[in-house]
């Protein structure tokens, strides 16, 4: 197994896994089969620290391991816990499933789960939408001031999570701003209640939230595209909708899943949103989650709620991954 | 036909239009946060500073702010220098692994916060630790840290690695390439990620929901006021004051990076 993954540094002639915390161990170990010359640990180990690849992983090896023992540790965590139980103020360590059961089947979860991931798809494809037209504006025409574009549509995004949130419920709210506003208009005589606590609410305001978000990918790829494709086509006789279907769209496809996966991921885990302006009908999968987490005090549920929300998010943008590169071909 | 607005016309409207949608609800909380009105509602009544005024003799909202600034200047500081080795192994070595290497630390950054935090909960209550701003610390260089490598590794590749290397064959030792070549010449980059990392740790507010113990910090403390509806305006005072603070710490980290970008024009 470990001569099948490993493999050989042609510089020092080592033996690396790819892992840095492994090197030492394996070098040391006599029985290393592969090692064409026997040498001593510390000797292959200063070799190793001065080759390429020995450099780049020393370099890099304070924020890997940091990132490996907080995130990567914690989610092995995360995923063991799934499978046991609560059992009181104990958890239980056999093996069990009945988390992943109630997680799947209960129809709470069920139902929070589809929400969530209803809201994430729609906020994704309804910011991805709107900002493409931006992105396009600030690569085609943004002349100099591309970078001082791109720097006043992303502001907003990075001041103010909570903030912004609370200002939608400021504004979306029973005696908000916008009924309250449109009173004093005389548009409306009664308040309208159908503003805020329901989905919409949770999508308007996400979609607000993860504007900016999207613009950065769809004009990363936007830029790439070889501009005198498009005036070949004009050349030929393609007009401009073909020319967006035919060669824009196709080409800046990457930049589009980019665009989707970096808001549809995040968003199905928003957990203020729903909280401040979800209501009873807005409520998403992260307060469950929070709840087992907190009062509830359910870890092991917490984890699978946790776990299947990921496990299903991303089997949704693998499916959304395919079926946009099947379209490319398909525009091609 | 020709009272119809050319495409490029109707571009230009539909920008204009879904930039004011993007800053109106952050300006709005302060032009509500001057009116003097304990709910905030149309037509705007008065202007008042009292809410603001209010806000100096709070001592746990000062405590709030004060945590923030611990965690945030801590997070900045260890994400940067974390951030340096990242960018450092990305733009000047070769080897194999960089890839996946690379992607588990940018990670933090697609993950929804809620997993993160509730891994890190689990992992840090197991391990016996007291939830306390060490805690947050720990959780924001988490998702600190892919913003610092974005920064670092754009700044490491606006300067020539010949420098260094003409350091060394000059005779400076590698701390003194380090203190006397990179570090001056990624210094409009450094502190545009220290910039950049202590917003996003002033503003983060989920990990340090589920981390932050006793010690909130300011979001927290935002969030805990949220329940009283008499405190709403104060909450909107203060709110407006650190998105202005937000607003300068971002822009001042821009103008560093430009700085750092025309750096990158000078090289021959």
């Amino acid at each position: 197994m470990r001569s099948f993954r490993s493999q050989q540094d042609p510089e020092c002639g080592i033996v690396t896994t790819g892992i840095p915390g492994q090197i030492e161990e394996l070098n040391l170990d006599p029985s290393a089969p592969i090692l064409p010359v026997q040498r001593t640990g510390r000797e292959s180990i200063s070799r190793f620290l001065r080759s390429e690849t020995g450099k780049g992983w020393l370099t890099i090896s304070p924020p890997l391991l940091y990132a490996m023992l907080l995130l990567i540790g914690p989610i092995i965590v995360i995923v063991a816990n799934s499978f046991w139980s609560q059992d009181y103020l104990t958890i239980d360590r056999t093996f069990t499933l009945e988390n992943y059961r109630a997680a799947l089947t209960e129809p709470i979860y069920r139902d929070l789960l589809m929400r969530s991931l209803f809201i994430s798809v729609t906020v994704a494809f309804v910011t991805v939408v709107l900002a493409y037209p931006i992105a396009w504006f600030v690569s085609f025409y943004g002349g100099r001031y591309k970078g001082l574009w791109l720097f006043i549509i992303t502001v907003p995004f990075w001041s103010g999570y909570l903030l912004r949130i609370l200002s939608w419920k400021v504004i979306l709210g029973y005696k908000g701003v916008l009924n309250t506003g449109l009173m004093h208009l005389g548009v409306i005589t009664e308040p309208l209640s159908s503003l805020i606590y329901n989905v919409n609410a949770v999508i308007i305001t996400l979609a607000h939230s993860w504007a900016a978000f999207a613009i950065l990918p769809l004009f990363v790829s936007l830029e790439k595209l070889d501009r005198s494709l498009l005036e070949a086509a004009a050349d030929l006789g393609d007009g401009p909708v073909r020319r967006f279907l035919r060669i824009t769209l196709p080409l800046t496809i990457p930049g589009i899943i980019a665009a989707l996966m970096i808001v549809m991921i995040p968003t199905v885990g928003d957990y203020v949103t729903p909280k401040l302006v979800g209501g009873k009908d807005g409520v998403m999968i992260a307060n469950a989650i929070q709840v087992q987490f907190g009062r509830a005090s359910n870890w092991p549920l917490g984890a699978a709620l946790a776990v299947s929300t990921m496990i299903i998010v991303s089997l949704v943008a693998g499916t959304i991954v395919l079926a946009l590169a099947g379209l490319k071909r398909l525009l091609k | 036909m020709r009272f119809l607005p050319s495409p490029r016309r109707l571009l230009a409207v539909y920008v204009i239009l879904y930039v004011a949608i993007l800053y109106f609800p952050v300006l709005l909380l302060p032009v509500f946060s001057f009116n003097d009105s304990a709910t905030p509602k149309l037509p705007l009544v008065g202007f008042t500073f009292r809410w603001y005024e209010s806000l100096a003799g709070n001592a746990a909202m000062q405590g709030a702010a004060w945590n923030s600034l611990i965690v945030g200047v801590s997070a900045a500081v260890l994400s940067t220098v974390l951030g340096i080795c990242a960018a450092r192994a990305i733009t000047r070595h070769r080897f194999r692994g960089k890839g996946p290497a690379s992607a588990l630390i940018m990670a933090p950054l697609i993950l929804p916060e809620i997993i993160i935090a509730i891994s890190l909960l689990v992992v840090l209550l197991g391990l016996g630790l007291q939830l306390s701003l060490v805690t947050v610390i720990l959780g924001h260089l988490l998702i600190c840290l892919p913003y610092s490598v974005t920064v670092l590794v754009s700044g490491f590749e606006g300067f020539d690695p010949s420098m260094e290397e003409a350091s060394r064959d000059l005779g400076e030792t590698s701390f003194g390439t380090l203190r006397r070549v990179t570090l001056p010449m990624l210094a409009p980059s450094i502190v545009s990620s220290l910039l950049v990392t202590f917003t996003i740790s002033l503003d983060e507010f989920i990990l340090a929901f589920f981390l932050s113990g006793t010690e909130p910090t300011l979001p927290v403390y935002i969030w805990g006021q949220l329940r009283f509806a008499a405190k709403l305006p104060n909450v909107l005072s203060l709110g407006s004051i650190l998105i202005a603070a937000s607003l300068v710490l971002l822009t001042a980290a821009e103008i560093f990076r430009r700085r750092a970008e025309r750096k990158m024009e000078l090289r021959p």
